[in-house]
């Protein structure tokens, strides 16, 4: 690389982010830098080997739909599928897969070299230059380049002054041997970012040669294993199983009787752990009651003898952790390749970005994943995806586009993280959409990939897929509505529908309970030429049509709020009527429509009134000041 | 910027012996310094003697003042009241020379309220209490809003929400976390949750609209025949002590509404058109609105003419019902049984004329109106049209949840369900849901 080199997008970090913005950014046309440490550990997952799950796998999904990588790679990766939830309705179900890691982190690597406009190099970022203006102009790297960019994403996950808990034992996490990259702390501390401190932890690695799987429970995948990107016509690779155990009223009472040496107990971690995910100790402490607590036993890949023990992350000492292991049925004899750890960093408040994920505050800046207090491979990726786009976006003069949330769960993660912050490493779940039955994981195709054609982002190949499922799932819905039958027709071929005379369309019979898309075809043999997904695709709307009728009147309503956007640089102390309290949230979370700021805890409807009236009148005195 | 500093008159205007102004906002006390040439504060909460002067040091009045520093008091901010003399002269120069003061103005209607709403010294139905006291014409009327303002119906209505957001945190568990070993029997706890709401939240519905007729009013329809003495009836009672007139309001020649005051409830007394059948057009539509009106009315009385004892009027006849007291009148001209049974139903006889049975008829309304208003179980009533529509929407969602064929569907439903209900006292956030389930389930895989 030369001293002149520059680039259109630069993003630091190889993580989950970090290719998908690099991948995003790449996709949309800008010439794109990933900078990471070590080339070689592009797409490394650093903690349980496994993608997707309720919500998280609807994150894939849309990820996917916007034409990401991670549903790719994983489908190239996975040793394991299953569908969670499948005894529930589609909108609540789930895909997950165990991955072999080294698969994984290949297949990422190999789709990262199959993108135009990207350049991959090993280099530690040092620090940002920025102009006086405080826009970014360039990264500075550890042995002294400078590399001119529009535009920086930065997914750097727990870097920013993180130690590492192993009992008594600190250390400052990642990068041992290395110079910190100070001049990157000191450089976003400069302008001010509000930092939060998260916690996180993970268990012991076991040696999967010296557990005995002989005595226990055994959790196989789904036949057929279903994948998860829409361009991935099956799953190939064989599928392995996970083994299931429990702790025992012996391994508690080991937990107990050592919880003066946690850090979490000891006092010598205060920051905020996750609700979601507690340490064995904190399970053991907090639900005294229970006699034992559930470990899936989770292989890290075919030909590597790791098993991840899902269920008991913690930061107690190693040697109490052997003694905890070695109590467990089947992990008698269990060898502990590493010890299970917490990690405390710090995080950027993500109320300090605008929902393009850019820092308010550093223009050019973009911030994805871990950094901004989230947790989790698919989440980072979401942020990735969409700080990328806006970043190439940003450099192209375009205007910043982001889901909302009724376009996907990326919308509503984005949504919550830079309206509400975060007290705890942010983690998707279901319960978090308003939307749920229409933010389906099998329909975010056909809820992001057409806009992911008009943005760019999506490549030929899966824009000619989506445009032949699109016009055969319009063909067959519109053969479902001509078809139709009258009630005493239905009545004679066993179908019991009230005798009111209305004859009823194939679609309308999928809203009935007991009719699905098998029973349409014994009324009509000539739809059994629906292709499988677009037939699917069709039972589902029919399912849920009076459901989704009901939420689309919302949606258009949540619209309305959102169509109102609140300036950035709206000044709260000039709007009358607030309380200080209120004056307080509302400057700190700076929303960026009417909508989100009433979705911040504590605003009151009254206060979104005067909102509205203060923000309708301005624009009234612009549009005069314009007139004069 | 701070909020605005805001001032007006507690008390009504006109001559009086004391009017109060009130001042609330960062600049109160400032803005008591000033009218008192700088003279020491009263200690808070400690009535002080104080000399209002204007800005030559000219005396304007003398009188009283209390402060309030926020947040402990009404609007959460630093208040102050001055207890002034009545005089519109007074007044009116302390309001000049407070709206002279840079930063300060004249309080909106309901700000001061709207402050405390804001600042969370009230929840909405707390601030409908009060508008409710204000506007209390009755004893019964200033009891429900007093205990509403007290939180009476804040409380249950938390109450409910609480086990609501359980029941619905819970569900959402065994939708989120399919591969966590969550116990089984919790997933029964929530339909027998869900089943104790319904019932009752429905029991609650069912209360007759008792507090809604508390604070509206309580209709009482006087039906009848032609000429059995309706409006006589109607009149009498108006002109009785025991049944003071309010307000006579009625603009519609056929039916006329007297406002009273019947043993502390507020009564609305609405005289309709003889009902027969009718021989021209204005006059069937007369009788057309009296018979929507007795529909409507909590309680008929219907009025029979005595003379033609034992024989009466049919059309009257079929309207008698559970909900209708029944009275023969001009018993003083013929032959009627003190407790004449109309329809199977125990009637009185009375003479308006004469007066005889008038105080028997007003202690029979008043225990027909207050054993329809008092409610027996002693919950705190639901006062607002909104409230029944959130909660009749929130049992609705509810019952569809129950019967759902899939549970996302039911899930779809009981997030409706503790929608509606935040809508009468504040929403349900994500993140109480999220704390439910963790507290309640250990969760972590």
């Amino acid at each position: 690389m030369s001293m002149t080199e520059r680039y259109d997008v630069i993003v630091v970090g190889g993580g989950h982010a970090g290719t998908e913005a690099a991948a995003a950014a790449a996709r949309m046309g800008a010439a794109t830098l990933l900078l990471t440490h070590k080339v070689e550990t592009i797409g490394e997952m650093s903690c349980n080997p496994a993608i997707g799950g309720l919500a998280k796998g609807h994150l894939v999904r849309e990820v996917d739909a916007l034409d990401g990588i991670m549903g790719r790679a994983i489908d190239r990766g996975g040793i394991q599928f299953r569908m969670l939830n499948r005894s529930k309705g589609p909108a609540v179900r789930g895909p997950r897969a165990q991955a072999d890691r080294k698969l994984y982190r290949q297949a990422v690597q190999d789709l990262l070299a199959e993108t135009a406009n990207l350049t991959i190099a090993a280099g530690a970022v040092e620090d940002l230059e920025l102009d006086v203006g405080g826009q970014v102009t360039a990264v500075l790297t550890g042995d002294g380049r400078r590399i001119a960019c529009g535009a920086v994403v930065l997914t750097t996950g727990t870097f920013l002054r993180g130690m590492i808990h192993c009992g008594e034992v600190q250390t400052p996490a990642g990068r041992v041997g290395e110079a910190p990259a100070l001049g990157l702390s000191q450089t976003l501390g400069r302008v001010g970012l509000a930092l939060g401190r998260l916690k996180t932890g993970t268990p012991a690695r076991l040696d999967g040669r010296t557990i005995d799987w002989e005595g226990l429970e055994s959790q196989p995948g789904d036949e057929p294993p279903l994948p998860f990107s829409y361009l991935t016509a099956a799953i190939t690779q064989p599928q392995v199983a996970c083994g299931v155990t429990y702790t025992s009223a012996a391994v508690h009472d080991i937990i107990r009787a050592n919880l003066h040496r946690a850090p979490m107990y000891s006092g010598q971690i205060q920051s905020i752990g996750p609700r979601y995910c507690p340490s064995i100790e904190d399970k053991v402490v907090r639900f005294g009651d229970r006699d034992r607590h559930q470990i899936f036993l989770e292989p890290e890949g075919y030909d590597d003898p790791t098993v991840y023990p899902n269920g008991i992350s913690t930061s107690l000492p190693e040697d109490v952790q052997r003694q905890m292991i070695a109590l467990i049925p089947g992990l008698e004899k269990a060898v502990m390749i590493r010890p299970g750890y917490a990690i405390e960093y710090d995080f950027v408040d993500p109320r300090e970005l605008r929902p393009s994920l850019e820092v308010r505050k550093v223009p050019g800046l973009f911030l994805a994943g871990q950094i901004n207090g989230t947790t989790g491979y698919e989440e980072a990726a979401g942020q990735g995806l969409i700080a990328g786009l806006n970043a190439a976006r940003l450099v192209s003069g375009s205007p910043a586009w982001t889901p909302d949330r009724a376009d996907g769960y990326l919308g509503v993660m984005i949504d919550d993280l830079v309206t509400l912050g975060t007290q705890e490493p942010y983690r998707m779940f279901t319960s978090r959409a308003e939307y749920r039955l229409l933010l389906r994981a099998d329909n975010a195709d056909l809820r992001l990939t057409g806009r992911g054609i008009e943005l760019g982002c999506v490549g030929s190949t899966r824009a000619a897929a989506f445009g032949e499922k699109k016009a055969l799932l319009d063909a067959g819905r519109a053969r479902l509505q001509a078809l139709a039958l009258t009630p005493r027709e239905l009545n004679d071929r066993g179908l019991k529908v009230n005798q009111d005379g209305v004859r009823r369309t194939g679609m309308d019979l999928l809203g009935y309970p007991e009719v699905d898309m098998a029973r349409l075809r014994s009324l009509w043999p000539e739809l059994a030429d629906l292709r499988p997904d677009v037939a699917e695709q069709l039972e589902i709307e029919g399912h849920y049509a009076g459901y989704l009728a009901r939420q689309e009147a919302d949606i258009r309503a949540f619209r309305r709020d959102e169509a109102l956007a609140l300036p950035d640089d709206l000044d709260y102390a000039t709007v009358g009527s607030l309380s200080a309290e209120i004056r307080l949230k509302l400057a700190q979370a700076r929303p960026a429509t009417l909508g989100a700021a009433a979705r911040i805890p504590g605003v009151t409807p009254a206060a979104i009134t005067a909102l509205l009236g203060h923000v309708k009148r301005s624009q009234r005195d612009e549009v005069v000041a314009e007139a004069g | 910027m701070t909020p605005d500093t805001i001032f007006a008159p507690a008390t009504a205007p006109g001559r009086a012996g004391v009017a109060i102004v009130r001042i609330s906002g960062p600049q109160a006390d400032a803005a008591l310094s000033a009218l008192t040439a700088g003279a020491p504060l009263p200690a808070p909460r400690r009535a002080g003697r104080v000399k209002v002067c204007d800005g030559d040091g000219e005396p304007v009045d003398d009188g009283l003042v209390l402060r309030f520093p926020g947040p402990a008091s009404f609007t959460g901010e630093d208040v102050v009241e001055l207890h002034l003399h009545g005089s519109r002269a007074v007044l009116d120069a302390v309001m000049a020379l407070l709206a002279a003061q840079e930063g300060l103005r004249v309080a909106e209607p309901g700000e001061f309220t709207r402050r405390a709403f804001e600042n969370g010294k009230m929840d909405l139905t707390q601030a409908e209490a009060l508008a409710d006291l204000i506007d209390a014409e009755t004893a019964a009327q200033r009891r429900q809003a007093l205990r509403q303002m007290d939180g009476a119906l804040a409380r249950l209505i938390e109450d409910w929400r609480g086990r609501l957001v359980k029941a619905l945190g819970h569900f959402e568990a065994f939708i989120d976390f399919p591969d966590e070993d969550l116990p089984p029997e919790a997933e029964g706890a929530i339909w027998g949750a869900v089943e104790a709401l319904v019932a009752e939240m429905t029991a609650h519905l069912d209360d007759g609209r008792r507090g809604e007729r508390l604070r509206d009013g309580f209709h009482i329809a006087i039906i009848g025949p032609p000429n059995a003495g309706k409006s006589s009836l109607l009149n009498a009672l108006a002109r009785r002590e025991a049944a003071i007139v309010s307000d006579i309001a009625g603009t519609t020649r056929d039916v006329v509404d007297v406002h009273l005051d019947l043993g502390g409830y507020a009564v609305v007394l609405a005289d309709t058109a003889g009902l027969r059948d009718a021989a021209e057009a204005i006059e069937s539509e007369g009788i057309r609105r009296a018979r929507a009106r007795a529909e409507q009315a909590d309680l008929r009385l219907a009025v029979f003419d005595g003379v033609t004892w034992p024989q009466l009027d049919a059309h009257t006849l079929s309207l008698v019902d559970d909900a209708t007291l029944v009275v023969v009148n001009k018993a003083d001209l013929a032959t009627v049984p003190d407790d004449p049974v109309v329809a199977g139903r125990a009637g009185l006889a009375l003479s308006v004329r004469s007066g005889q049975g008038m105080e028997r008829l007003l202690a029979r309304l008043g225990e027909e109106v207050g054993a329809r208003l008092a409610g027996g179980s002693g919950a705190p009533a639901l006062t607002r049209e909104r409230h029944r529509r959130a909660l009749t929407e929130c049992v609705d969602a509810l019952r569809r949840a129950r019967a759902a064929a899939l549970p996302e569907l039911a899930g779809e439903d009981l997030r409706l369900a503790a929608r509606a209900l935040g809508r009468i006292t504040g929403r349900v956030e994500v993140d109480e849901l999220l704390d439910v389930i963790f507290r309640d389930f250990c969760i972590g895989k």
